[in-house]
């Protein structure tokens, strides 16, 4: 008798575009949702938990070293600058974590839809998944490692276990996509029948509504990029190297209160450069995401007007979290708090039509169950 | 599939793989050893300071803004090429719903695809020269990115009537 996966994998064969138990759609959506879902958690814990502690810790790093240098201690002045290096390290790695995991798991949906279009055999296609997803969640797991382990036991002189394997996995997503585009790339020359896919020709109202406010936040993000690079990213260049400079004249002079100035002034700087970077990252990339979960409406098994409202949340907080954070400067806490909210509402928003999702192939799996079943009856029937 | 379907999808997979690509030598081969250049750099600074030396100082913060400059670019280029190459597999998927003349969109398509591929390439040319070549790449790659993604923003307003579906 034929089981579930072989019967909906030789549908998989014939369509391309099924959305088959273990074939390459079904992993790369469901788990592709999942690594964008843990990517905003694991950021909302680190920016209310070690972000704001830990800049506070590099600025207090930072103005230990200056006062080293204003009573002429240099050896303090190193042993400062090496714990604000390790603090750094510490921020680096930890974004790096959440931007990575997000980046993958759009890109593990951006490669669900094209599925249909890549001409490899299915099980092919469902190989370089397993090899995508694996690099994709091993790489920000070595990631965060990477401030843990060190060096420790290294055989390279700057690059410790964690990086290498942090590295070997980044290796992994890309050979998987390199297999991917030599499918789609077969596919075109090779021409061939139209793919007809049913996933992408279903254009509902809450899809539209999606693509429609991702793209006017992906515009506004763009927007403000280069805005920012015209009016502040030279002028904020010049400030880091200026106020330093300042700092460390002070120093030489012994000046207390030049030191406390550009410290102060520093500080400020740093939080401009950041809120106006966040703003436009997560614009842009709420934009993106808004766009992606739009094409896969159709496999969203809640009621229509459930559908509807978690799309509306969805584009509200994605509007509300960089305007909020803009004005963090501004507004300091309450600002903060808004934004905060913000991503709050698109990971809700997220996780409900991953739900949907999962009911939608729970659904599929128990037809095709039923239909293997009646098959079997008929069968003893005979 | 359209021309300019087909060239934000092979364009866009494309970019993505490159700033992979990019990015994996880069933190293989250059990003730690541009991390060190950094911190010793500042930390030179300021312990010149400490032995007010001045002059030193003034040198160490120099090589610290080269460096910063540089790290800051190279960074920004990975991230932006396979950002821009994941907008363009997007605006692929969608572009279909763009109600424009297949002309008009795939002129569109080359232009985002061009603009994408030069706007971070203009920004890393930046780390080899300060001079006018490298400015204007980029800000003519980001200007093609900006008039084209507003001709298919144009194209999607256009086809908001249900009886096109």
């Amino acid at each position: 008798m034929a089981t579930l996966e072989s019967l909906t994998s030789q549908a998989g064969e014939k369509e391309g575009s099924l959305f088959a138990p273990m074939g390459a759609r079904r992993l790369l959506v469901l788990t592709g949702i999942g690594m964008i879902l843990v990517g905003m958690l694991f950021g909302d814990i680190f920016a209310v938990f070690v972000l704001h502690q830990n800049a506070a810790r590099v600025g207090n790093s930072l103005a230990a070293a200056a006062n080293a240098a204003l009573a002429g201690d240099a050896s303090a002045v190193g042993v400062n600058f090496q714990k604000t290096g390790e603090f750094l390290e510490n921020r680096g790695t930890k974004v790096d974590t959440h931007v990575h995991l997000i980046g993958f798991g759009y890109l593990a949906l951006m490669l669900a839809i094209v599925q249909p279009w890549v001409a490899l055999s299915e099980a092919a296609k469902q190989r370089l998944a397993w090899l995508f997803l694996s690099g994709g969640i091993l790489l920000p797991v070595g990631v965060f490692l990477i401030h843990y382990v060190g060096l420790a036991r290294s055989p390279l002189a700057a690059i410790g276990w964690a990086s290498i394997f942090a590295d070997t996995s980044g290796l992994m997503v890309l050979l998987a996509v390199i297999g991917y585009l030599a499918g789609l790339v077969k596919k075109f020359r090779g021409g061939g029948a139209a793919v007809e896919d049913a996933l992408l020709s279903d254009r509902d109202a809450t899809g539209r509504m999606l693509l429609a406010g991702g793209l006017m936040l992906v515009l506004l993000g763009f927007a403000h990029g280069a805005y920012y690079a015209q009016a502040d990213l030279y002028r904020h260049e010049a400030a880091d190297y200026n106020i330093l400079s300042q700092m460390s004249s002070s120093a030489t002079a012994k000046n207390s209160a030049g030191i406390n100035q550009a410290l102060g002034d520093y500080g400020q700087l740093q939080g401009e450069k950041a809120v106006n970077i966040a703003a436009h990252a997560h614009s842009i990339e709420f934009g993106l995401l808004a766009m992606l979960v739009g094409f896969f409406q159709p496999y969203v098994s809640l009621r229509e007007a459930w559908k509807r409202r978690w799309a509306i949340v969805m584009i509200i907080g994605s509007a509300l979290l960089p305007a909020c954070v803009l004005l963090e400067l501004r507004f300091g806490l309450l600002a903060g708090g808004f934004a905060d909210t913000g991503g709050l509402l698109v990971i809700l928003a997220l996780l409900a039509m991953w739900i949907g999702v999962l009911r939608y192939t729970g659904s599929l799996d128990a037809a095709a169950l039923t239909a293997i079943r009646l098959g079997a009856t008929q069968g003893g029937a005979q | 599939m359209t021309s300019g379907k087909k060239i934000l999808l092979l364009g866009g997979i494309a970019l993505a793989v490159l700033g992979m690509t990019y990015g994996l030598w880069y933190a293989v081969f250059a990003e730690h050893q541009a991390l060190d250049g950094i911190g010793a750099s500042l930390s030179g600074a300021f312990s010149a300071a400490a032995n007010r030396d001045a002059a030193a100082s003034e040198k160490s913060l120099l090589q610290y803004r080269e460096a910063k400059y540089a790290y800051d670019r190279q960074v920004d280029v990975h991230g932006h090429w396979i950002g821009l190459g994941m907008l363009l597999m997007v605006l692929a998927i969608g572009f279909d719903r763009v109600a424009l003349s297949e002309k008009s969109k795939g002129f569109l398509a080359t232009a985002l695809f061009l603009g994408a591929l030069l706007f971070p390439l203009g920004v890393l040319m930046q780390t080899a020269s300060h001079g006018a070549l490298p400015k204007a790449v980029a800000i003519g790659g980001s200007a093609l990115v900006m008039i084209s993604l507003a001709g298919i923003t144009l194209g999607f307003a256009l086809n908001q009537a249900p009886a096109d579906e």
